[in-house]
C-alpha cells in the first residue's frame, strides 16, 4: 500500500489519529486509548498485515513521553510508525502491544527500565539493564553526580 | 509394598519442587556476562528466564552527549563481531539525513569490508558453537582462517576489532595499497578451507543427530519475535536487508538470500556456513572493480542533523541492525536508539527451549548467534 492509501485506512480504523507526512516513513500520532485497538487492527487486518515490529522505542519530551512503534508488513512490504504519547510526566502509562507481537514485551521492558514509561497488562513489568530502585537514565532531567561528569 | 508402587507410578501423587538452575552470568557457553535462570525438572528444561545487564554500559544515554563523528566509535563496541556495519548504519543515517552522496569508491570498499566482517564473525561463531557442543577442534580451524582477516583489517585501518573506519561522508582513509591482492588471496585460501567446515561438523553424524529437529522455530514466531538475521531466515523468513532495503554497493551484486525451511539448530548452523560462500560471492564481483575516486567526501567541520527522525536499517552478522535518531538540530542526538538484532533473538530462547534437556539449551543458544555487548548496549 502506498502512503496515501495506509493514511485512508488508518483514518478510518481510528478517527482521531493524525499524520505527519514528509518524513521519512509514514508518521501516526495515535491517542494513548486508542493504541492497542489500532494496533490489533494494523496486525489483523489483510490489507495492512503489518506482522513485523522491528522497533520499538521512547523518547523523553518536556511535558510527555513519545513510545514510538516502526512496524512493518513482511507481505506487502510498508512501513508505518505509530506514537503515543503519555498522559502526563508524572505517571506516564501506556497499554502494552506485547498480546499482538510478543517480541514487544522485552522492548517494553527495556523502555520502562530506562525511561519509566510503565505498560498495563504487561505480565513481567521488572527492571531489565538496571537494578531496582536506581533512576531512569534516558529521563533528560536524570542527575547521577556520581558516575556523570558535566562539561 | 502395592502403596509406595502406586504412588511411585502414579506422577500426579508425587510432590515434586521445580528447581532452578543459575546458568552464568559467568559461563563459557553464554559468550559473555549473560545470565541464564532455568527452570528445570529433572534434566528437562521448563522455561527459562534471561536476565541481562550486567554490561550495560548506556551507550544510548552516552551518545546524546556526543557529536556525530564521536558516538560511532562507540557502535563498534556493542557488536564487536560486526563493527563495521554498525559503524555503516550510523554513517548511513547521518549521510541520508544530510542527503549526502559518497562516492562509489567508499560503497565499494564499505561493502567488501562488511562482508569481510561478516565472514569472521560467522567464523568466530562457528568456533564457539563447535566448543559449546564440546568440540575443541572447531575452535583451532575457525580462528586460524580468521586471523588473515584480521590481518588485512589491521592493514587498512589499524585495528582489529574496533575499526571506526567509516566516518560521516566516506572513509577514514583509503585502502592500503595491498588490500585487492590480500583479500583476493583470502578467498583463493578460504574457498579451499570452508569444505572443511562441512567435514568437521556439519557431516559429522553426531552433530546431525544432535541438532537436526532441536529447537524448532516456526516462520509466523519467528516474525511475530523479531528474529532476523541468519536464525531467521533457517525458518524461512525472508529478512534480509541487503535484499529488501539495498544499501552501499549491494544493488550492484548477485547474490542469493539461503532460505531454509525447518527452522531447527541444525540448519541455523548451515545457513550461516552457506552464508559464507555468498559473502565471498560478493567480494569476488566487488574487489576487481572498486572505481578510482575520493575516499570521502568534504563534510562540515561540525555536523548538525536536521529537525526530525532518522532510521536506518542494515544487515548485520546476527540480523537486522536499525539505528533511529531523534534530532532537534544541534549537534548531538536528542535521542538515539540502537535496535540490536541479539535483543530480540535472545527473548525468543524461552520459546525453543520448553522440553528440551539442559544440554541441548546450549546447543540452542549457540545457533542463535548471541553477542552480549550488543544486547546490554
Amino acid at each position: 500500500m502506498t502512503n496515501e492509501e495506509l493514511k485512508l485506512t488508518i483514518a478510518k480504523l481510528c478517527s482521531s489519529a493524525e499524520f505527519k507526512d514528509g518524513a521519512q516513513f509514514l508518521e501516526v500520532i495515535v491517542p494513548a486509548a486508542d493504541l492497542h485497538h489500532l494496533c490489533r487492527e494494523l496486525r489483523h487486518n489483510g490489507e495492512t498485515a503489518f506482522d513485523y515490529l522491528f522497533c520499538l522505542t521512547g523518547v523523553d519530551y518536556p511535558t510527555y513521553f513519545e513510545v514510538v512503534y516502526h512496524l512493518d508488513s513482511t507481505r506487502h512490504r510498508h512501513v508505518v510508525v505509530l506514537k503515543a504519547r503519555t498522559a502526563s510526566r508524572e505517571y506516564p502509562v501506556l497499554d502494552t502491544i506485547g498480546d499482538i507481537w510478543p517480541t514487544a514485551y522485552s522492548h517494553e521492558r527495556e523502555v520502562y527500565d530506562l525511561l519509566g514509561v510503565r505498560f498495563n497488562n504487561h505480565p513481567d513489568m521488572r527492571r531489565l539493564f538496571l537494578e531496582d530502585g536506581w533512576g531512569f537514565p534516558l529521563r533528560k532531567d536524570y542527575v547521577d553526580p556520581v558516575r556523570i561528569v558535566e562539561r | 509394598m502395592a502403596e509406595y508402587r502406586e504412588i511411585i507410578f502414579n506422577s500426579d501423587k508425587i510432590q515434586t519442587d521445580d528447581y532452578f538452575v543459575n546458568i552464568g552470568p559467568q559461563h563459557p557457553s553464554t559468550h559473555g556476562a549473560l545470565r541464564i535462570v532455568a527452570k528445570l525438572e529433572g534434566e528437562i528444561v521448563q522455561s527459562i528466564d534471561p536476565v541481562i545487564g550486567y554490561i550495560h554500559s548506556g551507550i544510548e544515554k552516552m551518545c546524546e552527549s556526543l557529536s556525530y563523528p564521536q558516538l560511532i566509535h562507540l557502535t563498534d563496541r556493542m557488536d564487536y563481531l560486526s563493527a563495521h556495519m554498525n559503524n555503516e548504519a550510523v554513517c548511513l543515517c547521518i549521510e541520508n539525513a544530510l542527503q549526502v552522496e559518497v562516492p562509489e569508491r567508499v560503497k565499494y570498499i564499505r561493502t567488501i569490508m562488511d562482508e569481510l566482517t561478516r565472514i569472521a564473525s560467522h567464523q568466530l561463531w562457528w568456533c564457539a558453537t563447535g566448543m559449546d557442543m564440546g568440540a575443541m577442534t572447531t575452535f583451532f580451524y575457525g580462528l586460524r582462517d580468521r586471523e588473515p582477516i584480521l590481518d588485512i583489517f589491521e592493514e587498512t585501518c589499524g585495528a582489529r576489532m574496533t575499526f571506526n573506519y567509516n566516518v560521516p561522508g566516506g572513509l577514514m582513509f583509503d585502502i592500503h595499497p595491498n588490500f585487492q591482492k590480500r583479500v583476493k588471496d583470502f578467498i583463493r585460501y578460504f574457498r579451499k578451507k570452508l569444505p572443511e567446515y562441512d567435514t568437521l561438523l556439519s557431516g559429522n553424524v553426531i552433530f546431525k543427530e544432535r541438532t537436526k529437529g532441536l529447537g524448532v522455530l516456526s516462520k509466523e514466531e519467528a516474525i511475530a519475535w523479531g528474529v532476523t538475521g541468519p536464525s531467521g531466515r533457517a525458518s524461512g523468513y525472508s529478512c534480509d536487508v541487503r535484499k529488501l532495503h539495498p544499501y552501499s554497493a549491494y544493488p550492484y551484486v548477485k547474490f542469493e538470500e539461503k532460505l531454509a525451511t525447518d527452522g531447527d539448530t541444525f540448519w541455523r548452523y548451515q545457513l550461516r556456513i552457506e552464508e559464507m560462500w555468498e559473502s565471498m560471492k560478493i567480494i569476488e564481483q566487488l574487489i576487481d572493480n572498486i572505481p578510482e575516486g575520493d575516499f570521502a567526501v568534504k563534510m562540515k567541520g561540525v555536523i548538525k542533523l536536521p529537525e526530525g527522525e532518522f532510521y536506518q536499517r542494515v544487515e548485520s552478522a546476527r540480523g537486522e541492525f536499525g539505528v533511529f535518531i531523534v534530532s532537534d538540530g544541534k549537534k548531538n542526538p536528542y535521542r538515539l536508539k540502537f535496535r540490536s538484532p541479539g535483543f530480540s533473538n535472545l527473548f525468543v530462547l524461552n520459546e525453543l527451549v520448553k522440553g528440551v534437556k539442559i544440554a541441548d539449551l546450549v546447543a540452542i543458544m549457540a545457533t542463535l548467534d548471541l553477542v552480549i555487548p550488543d544486547i546490554d548496549r
